[in-house]
Parts: C-alpha cells; sequence; structure tokens
C-alpha cells in the first residue's frame, strides 16, 4: 500500500475539458488495492472517460459492493457522489437510486465475486429490467481479498499457484445477452485505448449497458497457466471491433479502411464509430454475438469489444412511464396529491 | 552491413533509440542543479542533508565540490536555479544557495574533516598568480598531494575579488577569512602584497607549472565629453568597491548616480546608500528586464530604496569649475530589426540632465595582461584573450594555465572554483608525464538503490507543495548604517527544513528493468505528473507529441527502454518528473526502482590515485 498522498503537482500542459477541468480533478484517493492491480488501470479508464466527455462530476453516482473491484470507487472521482453496497447487493440500490433520480449518471462497479457469486440473482434481474446504468465487472477470475480462491468467473482448468479450477465459468458476457442487455461489451485493463471508448459509449448508452473487463490479479492470478494473467489475455484477445466514441458536433477525424467502418447512432445523437477487425462480425445480433462468443470462449480465446448494441434501446423509466423529474425535484402537491387522486387510482382499478 | 541499411530504409523512419543510462551524463543530466553547476556539486544530498540536521556533513559535500560553502552561499549567481525542475511544475526553484548557507551557518568545527599539509612534498612548485577563488582552489586541490603552491597577490590578504568586489554587507569578513583560512592552513608559500610584472620572468623561474587566476581587474572606461573634466568625483566601480573594502574610502556624495545593470552597478548603489548617498540612482541604457544583474540583486536594491531608470544613454557628465554637476542622457527605445535584435534609437525628445555630487561607472570589466609577453609561446586571439582549452584550461604553452575571469572573461566565483578543479587535475597530469586531455580520470559515480521496504525508501518521497520561502532580511534602518552589517539574516533551522523539503531529490532515479514489466500500467495510471508512456516507438518529434502528456522540452531527454513482450517501448519524459517514487511503489514486480545518482567529478587526487594504483 502506498503511504504518501499523491502530490498534487501536475504536468504543467495537461489538457482542459470544455469544463475547465484537468483528468487529475476527476481523480480520488491513491489506491490501497496491491500494486499493479488491474482494477486501477480501470479507475483510471474511467477518469479518462468521464474527463474526455465533460461529466459534471456532480452527475454521477458511484454504486458498489464488496470486493477489491467494489473498493475502486474510492479511487475515482472523489467529487461525485457514491454508495457502498452489502455485498451482491449493489444492483437493487442503484436501481432504486436510478427510480428516484433518472438525472444521475450511474456507474456500477462490481467484481466477479460481486457478481457472478453471491450477487448473481441480483445481477440477473437489473439487466432484464434495462436500469439505464454502466455496470463494470472488474473480473479477475479470483477472491482477491480472501486470498485467491477461484471465483465463478474462473475458466475451468485454469491454475493458480496451489489449485486447479474443475468448475464451468460464468460468463458474464453470455449471461447478459441472454438476459437482454442493450450494451454488452468485454474490455481488458492491459488495453485502455479500446477500454477508455467503450466506457464512454456505455455511458451515452440508455439503458443496461454491461462491460466484463478482464482485469489480472497480479497477487494470486496471475501465474502464467491461468487463463485471466496479463500475458494470456495479450496473447488470446481477439477484439472483434475497435470503437472510437464520438460525442454530437465533434469532427470525424479517425481514418479507418473504407468499407470496414460502420456508425451507430445513439438516442443522445453521440456517434460510434466502429472499426470492423472482423468482417463477419454483427454486433446488433444477439443470437449471434452468444453463439460466437461462446464458440471462441470455448477455443480458450478472449473475445473483446463491443459485442452488442441495441440501436433503440429504452430503459426501465420507459418500461413503467415514470415521472421524468428527479423525486426530490417533485414538490409536496406533486407527491401527495390528496383523496381525490387517490380516489381517482382506485376507481381505475375497479 | 549495406543490406542491413536497406532493409532499414525500406520500413518507416526508425524510432528512437534505447537509452543508455550506464552513460553518466544520462541520469547527471536528470540531476539539474548539478548539471548546471559549474562544479556540478551533488545539490540534492546536501539538501537532504539539511533537512536531516547534518550541516556539517552537508558542508564537507560542497566544500570538497566547490571550496567556498560559506561565501557561495552568500554570493553565488546560482546557475543551479533557473535549472531547478521544482521551477518547471511550480511558481519557483527551490533556494539551492540561501540553503548551503544554512549548512556554513550551523555546521561544527570542521577542522579534522579537512585535508592536513602534506607529510611530504613531491618536490614540484606551482606558481598562482592571483589569490582569488580559482587559483585557492588550484592550491586546495594540490596541497595536499605534495605539490608546492607559491600563492602571488598584489593585494596584502588573499581572497582575490570575493575579497574587494564584494560588500561586505553581502559577504562578512569572517566568513571569507575563515574558508581561505582552510586553504592557508594547507601551507602554500605566500607571496601576498607582490604583484607580478612579468611572466617571462616567472617561467624564467624554477615552477614546473604556472596558474593565472587574476582575474579582469580592469574597470571598462565610459569616455564621454567631461570625463576627464570632472574626474575627481566620478569612479570606475570595481575600484571604488575596492578601496571601500580596504578602508580607504569612507564617504560619497549625497546625490550618487550608478551607471550600469550589472551585479557591480548593484554592489555600487548599494554601498553608496551606507557611505551618505541618500539620493542614489541606477541608470541603464537598456531596458529594466534586459539588465546583466541577478533578479535578487535588483530586488535587493529596490528594496533599499535605490530607483533604477532605464532606456537612458549617457552623453556627457556636466561641470562647473571642474566640479561635477550632474550626467546628461539621451532618451532611447528598443526597436528590433527583421533578425530580431534589439537596437536603442533615440525617441526624440529632449535630453535629460540628472544633477549629482558623484558618479559610479561599472558598465563592464575587462582582461588585462599587459604583464604576459608575447613571446613567451603563449598565443592570444583575437579579442586579445589568451587562447585556453576549455577542458584542460591548458594555455598554448604548457606550462602554463589559466582559471577564473582570467581564462574566458568575466564570469563568477564558482566558475573559478570548477576552473581551477580541472586546471589542478590538468597540472597534476602534466608533472606525471601524462596526456592532460586523454588521461583524464573520469568521475567518480555511482546508482544505488534506496528500497528500504515494501513502500518505504531511503529519502523522503513525499512531494512538499509549499512556495518558495524568502530569506529574512535585517532591517534597512540598521543595515543601511553601516557598510559591514549583514543584510541577509539567513534561513534559521526550522525555515530551513521546510525549504529542504520542496527539493525534489531528483538525484533519486527512476530506474526500468524492462525483464521485469509486465506492462500492467501501473506506473502509467499512477505517475501525477503524466510522464511515463507504452507506446510505439517512432522518430523522436513525433513521439514526443504522442505521450500521455506531451513533452515539447527537448532540453530534457526521453528515457527509452525496449524490449517489451508486446514490442512497444517504455517512454519516460524526464522534464517534469517529481522523482516521488510512485511508479515504483505501484509496480508490482519491481521493474521500476529509485536508485540514487551519485557523481563527484575528478580532482587532482584521482590522478595520484591512478599513479600510486599503477606503481
Amino acid at each position: 500500500m502506498t503511504y504518501i498522498t499523491k502530490p498534487k503537482l501536475h504536468h504543467p500542459a495537461l489538457p482542459k475539458n470544455s469544463l475547465g477541468y484537468t483528468h487529475r480533478d476527476y481523480e480520488g484517493r491513491i489506491s490501497t488495492l496491491c500494486a499493479g492491480c488491474g482494477h486501477d488501470s480501470i479507475s483510471a479508464a474511467l477518469i479518462q472517460a468521464c474527463f474526455e466527455l465533460a461529466i459534471e462530476p456532480h452527475r454521477v453516482a458511484k454504486l458498489s459492493g464488496i470486493g477489491c473491484s467494489s473498493k475502486t470507487p474510492d479511487y475515482f472521482l472523489g467529487q461525485s457522489h457514491g454508495f457502498n453496497a452489502v455485498h451482491g447487493r449493489m444492483p437493487s440500490v442503484l436501481t432504486g437510486a436510478n427510480l428516484a433520480n433518472r438525472d444521475l449518471i450511474y456507474l456500477g462497479v462490481s467484481g466477479d465475486g460481486d457478481s457472478a457469486s453471491i450477487g448473481l440473482g441480483q445481477f440477473a434481474h437489473c439487466v432484464r429490467r434495462g436500469v439505464n446504468m454502466v455496470y463494470i465487472c472488474e473480473n479477475n477470475g479470483v477472491y482477491g481479498l480472501t486470498k485467491g480462491q477461484f471465483s465463478a468467473t474462473a475458466d475451468k482448468g485454469s491454475k493458480s499457484k496451489t489449485a486447479v479450477n474443475s468448475d464451468s465459468p460464468i460468463d458474464l458476457v453470455s449471461l447478459a445477452l441472454l438476459l437482454g442487455a442493450t450494451f454488452v461489451a468485454r474490455g481488458f485493463s492491459g488495453d485502455k485505448k479500446q477500454l477508455v471508448p467503450l466506457l464512454k459509449a456505455a455511458i451515452a448508452h440508455r439503458g443496461s449497458a454491461i462491460l466484463d473487463v478482464i482485469s489480472p490479479c497480479v497477487q494470486f492470478n496471475n501465474n502464467p497457466e491461468s487463463t485471466k494473467s496479463y500475458d494470456f489475455v495479450r496473447e488470446h484477445n481477439d477484439a472483434v471491433n475497435r470503437i472510437d466514441f464520438i460525442v454530437p458536433k465533434a469532427e470525424i477525424t479517425v481514418d479507418y479502411e473504407p468499407g470496414a467502418i460502420e456508425t451507430v447512432r445513439q438516442h443522445d445523437g453521440s456517434v460510434i464509430k466502429l472499426a470492423k477487425l472482423r468482417p463477419d462480425y454483427n454486433p446488433h445480433d444477439r443470437a449471434g454475438a452468444m453463439a460466437f462468443c461462446q464458440a471462441h470462449a470455448a477455443k480458450g480465446e478472449v473475445v473483446t469489444g463491443l459485442l452488442y448494441i441495441e440501436d433503440d434501446a429504452q430503459d426501465l423509466h420507459a418500461h413503467l412511464n415514470t415521472v421524468a423529474a428527479p423525486l426530490n425535484g417533485l414538490g409536496e402537491a406533486d407527491l401527495c396529491p390528496g383523496a381525490k387522486a387517490l380516489d381517482a387510482i382506485n376507481a381505475s382499478y375497479r | 552491413m549495406a543490406l542491413d541499411l536497406a532493409e532499414g530504409a525500406a520500413v518507416q523512419a526508425p524510432g528512437m533509440k534505447p537509452t543508455d543510462i550506464k552513460n553518466p551524463d544520462y541520469f547527471h543530466k536528470v540531476v539539474d542543479c548539478q548539471w548546471a553547476c559549474p562544479a556540478h556539486t551533488p545539490v540534492p544530498e546536501y539538501i537532504r542533508y539539511i533537512a536531516a540536521g547534518r550541516y556539517t556533513d552537508a558542508y564537507m559535500i560542497n566544500w570538497w565540490s566547490n571550496v567556498f560553502p560559506g561565501v557561495l552561499g552568500r554570493t553565488c549567481d546560482r546557475p543551479c536555479e533557473p535549472a531547478c525542475r521544482r521551477g518547471r511544475v511550480e511558481k519557483e526553484p527551490v533556494a539551492i544557495c540561501r540553503l548551503k548557507r544554512v549548512a556554513a551557518d550551523n555546521k561544527d568545527d570542521v577542522r579534522d574533516r579537512l585535508p592536513k599539509p602534506a607529510a611530504v612534498k613531491n618536490g614540484k612548485r606551482i606558481a598562482l598568480i592571483g589569490a582569488g577563488p580559482a587559483s585557492l582552489t588550484v592550491a586546495r586541490d594540490l596541497l595536499p598531494l605534495g605539490y608546492a603552491c607559491v600563492l602571488y597577490d598584489a593585494d596584502p590578504h588573499a581572497g582575490g575579488m570575493m575579497r574587494t568586489q564584494i560588500p561586505k554587507f553581502r559577504l562578512p569578513e569572517r566568513v571569507l577569512d575563515e574558508e581561505c583560512q582552510y586553504i592557508l592552513d594547507l601551507e602554500p608559500e605566500l607571496r601576498l602584497g607582490q604583484r607580478i610584472d612579468s611572466l617571462k620572468a616567472l617561467l624564467a623561474e624554477d615552477y614546473d607549472a604556472i596558474f593565472v587566476g587574476s582575474g579582469a581587474p580592469r574597470g571598462r572606461e565610459l569616455p564621454i565629453p567631461g570625463r576627464e573634466e570632472a574626474k575627481g568625483h566620478i569612479h570606475i566601480g570595481i575600484d571604488w568597491l575596492s578601496s571601500v573594502s580596504f578602508g580607504h574610502i569612507e564617504s560619497i556624495g549625497k546625490r550618487v548616480i550608478v551607471l550600469g545593470g550589472g551585479n557591480t552597478a548593484m554592489d555600487c548603489c548599494r554601498t553608496s546608500r551606507r557611505l551618505g548617498g541618500d539620493d542614489v540612482k541606477v541608470i541603464v541604457r537598456s531596458g529594466f528586464e534586459e539588465m546583466k544583474a541577478s533578479p535578487w540583486e535588483k530586488d535587493d536594491a529596490q528594496r533599499e530604496g535605490i530607483p533604477i531608470l532605464n532606456f537612458l544613454v549617457p552623453k556627457e557628465f556636466t561641470h562647473e569649475n571642474g566640479k561635477l554637476t550632474g550626467v546628461l542622457f539621451e532618451k532611447v527605445k528598443a526597436e528590433y530589426d527583421a533578425r530580431g535584435r534589439r537596437n536603442l534609437v533615440p525617441t526624440g525628445e529632449p535630453d535629460a540632465h540628472i544633477e549629482c555630487d558623484d558618479v559610479l561607472v561599472a558598465v563592464g570589466q575587462e582582461n588585462a595582461f599587459p604583464w604576459i609577453e608575447r613571446d613567451i609561446g603563449l598565443d592570444f586571439d583575437k579579442w586579445d584573450m589568451p587562447k585556453v582549452d576549455t577542458v584542460t584550461m591548458q594555455s598554448t604553452n604548457p606550462r602554463v594555465f589559466f582559471g577564473g575571469d582570467a581564462a574566458f572573461g568575466p564570469k563568477n566565483i564558482i566558475w573559478a572554483v570548477a576552473h581551477g578543479h580541472e586546471a589542478a587535475v590538468s597540472i597534476a597530469l602534466m608533472l606525471d608525464g601524462k596526456d592532460v586531455k586523454i588521461d583524464r580520470p573520469p568521475p567518480h559515480v555511482n546508482l544505488l538503490s534506496q528500497k528500504m521496504g515494501i513502500h518505504e525508501w531511503s529519502y523522503d518521497n513525499d512531494i512538499s507543495l509549499d512556495l518558495r520561502y524568502k530569506v529574512p532580511h535585517a532591517p534597512n534602518e540598521i543595515t543601511l548604517r553601516d557598510v559591514k552589517v549583514e543584510v541577509e539574516l539567513g534561513f534559521d533551522r526550522e525555515l530551513a527544513f521546510k525549504e529542504a523539503q520542496r527539493c525534489l531529490n531528483c538525484d533519486v532515479q527512476t530506474v526500468f528493468d524492462t525483464k521485469l514489466c509486465i506492462e500492467c500500467d501501473a506506473c502509467v495510471d499512477i505517475c501525477p505528473v503524466d510522464c511515463i508512456t507504452f507506446t510505439d516507438n517512432e522518430p523522436e518529434p513525433l513521439l514526443r507529441t504522442h505521450l500521455t502528456a506531451p513533452a515539447p522540452n527537448f532540453e530534457q531527454d526521453l528515457y527509452i527502454a525496449d524490449g517489451l513482450k508486446t514490442g512497444r517501448v517504455m517512454v519516460k519524459d524526464e522534464d517534469v518528473c517529481l522523482h516521488c517514487g510512485l511508479c515504483a511503489e505501484r509496480c508490482p514486480t519491481g521493474a521500476w526502482d529509485m536508485k540514487q545518482f551519485w557523481l563527484d567529478t575528478a580532482k587532482a587526487n584521482d590522478v595520484c590515485a591512478n599513479r600510486l594504483a599503477a606503481e
């Protein structure tokens, strides 16, 4: 653990976003995770994504459960809202918060234990409800805080220093596709060029955006026989596409080979430019995506990139036809409309 | 070979070469202060000693390197401070110079740590002309080794310009006396009060080598109308300062004009304020910003109520009945030609006449070698300066060496010391029959890990956010009354500690071991100044724009390491690195380590050590 605070002094020529903030303004406290933890890179990617999107920090709510991953909201966006929930229960707290105030950007930060073991039910239900959120699973395949036992996402046959995993893995990407998530992606903590645009696109997405981010545990699961080590993921990374997330009004500057580019427009007008690395991969085909991921996982490959996106996604608020204003913005007259209104509601059910 | 080149040309422009960290210059340059110091004093090390309260140790590091820590801690031109990395990441550099003074002020008796006079002489005799900082340095380096040094000076005391030109309110006599005495204790032969009038005659004596450290003793004249008629009240700055120093002059008129914008002008005006000058002005031809004086010396003058008037060119000294009445100035402005050169052109306004009782002329100094004959194999250049090698300090007469202002014109004390060290090395080499260029001993270098525990270092890596502390001054009411009362009080121990904590420990280097790196990005993520990048290699100008944060300062190196598994290179921009060690703390494999770089320039004793080793 690092004992000093990160010095406030910064590079004199740091770029500023349209709010006048540098990326350092989006930092949190210094990480207490092990040195080299992939989670810290994901925090850095989140900082970069929020900086580039010029998000006002007070418009973000970070929610997490329990685990190494769930400690990380302390290490980014120190000026944002935060809630550290009970183990595996972040999705319901997030769902409640989102229902009460749809104006905030919800970052659900979880890990493979918090999401795929104790919180699997919670994970499943908030995905199928289409809660508007970015759900990030910092996936290292082990329980780091309890000294490295295999978690539910560890691949069958993956070895740690002392054991071989014999259980079948839960693939959160396949699960999210199955459960109706409208934005599904997989990234790697060691590749921010890929991860930052994925996070930006996910933040702009309305609906359940699920990001499974392979994040090596340097302490317990970065050995040569692990399938979640830096080396394994780099060697077996099968990126189906590269995305360049473009905010509205921004000029499109990145040049790709003609014919290999697809643009996806999101509900807020933002544009995702998709460079297809695999011409046969169609990120609008849910069933195809599931088959592709399963087939490649069977070959020991780690499929990454934007795996599925539903263009006209809708979220829980649309399903429930809720009031647009956050509850904290409603007055007493709206919240307690009186006996007459109650009578009218009751009458509608008779 | 030709095939390789052809293949190389076929691919895109080559990326940068990996950094050779075995070359001592690489890490030396990262220690900006030490690199900028002519004597290459290991600054961060002595600053850490000051923070630890080990003032004597801090003093001794300085003494070995720059010979006059107490003097330089008050008077140095501080080339280290503009170079200081702190000035690139916040407003102002560390007050390196004044911390040096803290070491000198607070040290214990150091005499038992100093070298002793040589027990056995080696039979070689060296004449040192001028007893200023350059010659004293040569003497300090050679005397303990057994060389006999004979110190000549026209003045009755050792110290040279440190004694005659620096006013005592900046450099108290006791400080200078103490540090000169450490050298005199090594028992040179003293020929003080003895001016050398002929180098030829001296060469005919039995000296094995002669070192010329006679300074730049001639103040430049200002030959404008009235100079001759009013000469009784027009004084050459450095001569006047010298007369004040020796007590020959004790007063000056009430209204004084100082002409010139260098540090001598600042010393002249401030001295005038103490000798009866109530209305003292500094008047310069150029603009205020372009003055040669150090900014802090201008501040000190202004703080004593001395206005600095600029863009006034002296035209004439006015006088009545042989007595000076004032100076007539032409008003000018700066204009820049197409090549960016500045010209001072008249504004067309009427000339300004400024009344005064005395004028001090401080418009520059020159070398003067009327005592060096031109037929002794010692060549002079077209500016009538001796031809001197910039590394060896040797003239074209192999027995004659130069140093200090005598070598390359007016510089400052720390350059004189640096020249002295190099001349001493050359003299020792020459008298050993070695080549003064090829056989120069290399510097002493070391690189040592500072790791104490998992996240513990043997240096304080927590970065202080304090801004530069000001050195307390004695009030004007006291200092302006007496030319010998020191103005600066120096940092006390508490202030010194706080200022020392501002040092970024740039000598503790970030050393990267590619073989251990797993490319986890932890160092990239934690670096507070975004100076680490893992990327594809490119030619330098491109690479500098493609880093985590741009690296526009080409004077600062990029540290490149190749051989990573992904084929990328590690690029670290040395420019604004805080040396906080967080990269190494967050590195899971120890690929980054914080290692202290130590460099001590070779001195004359290394020549002797090499000789003894060979025997």
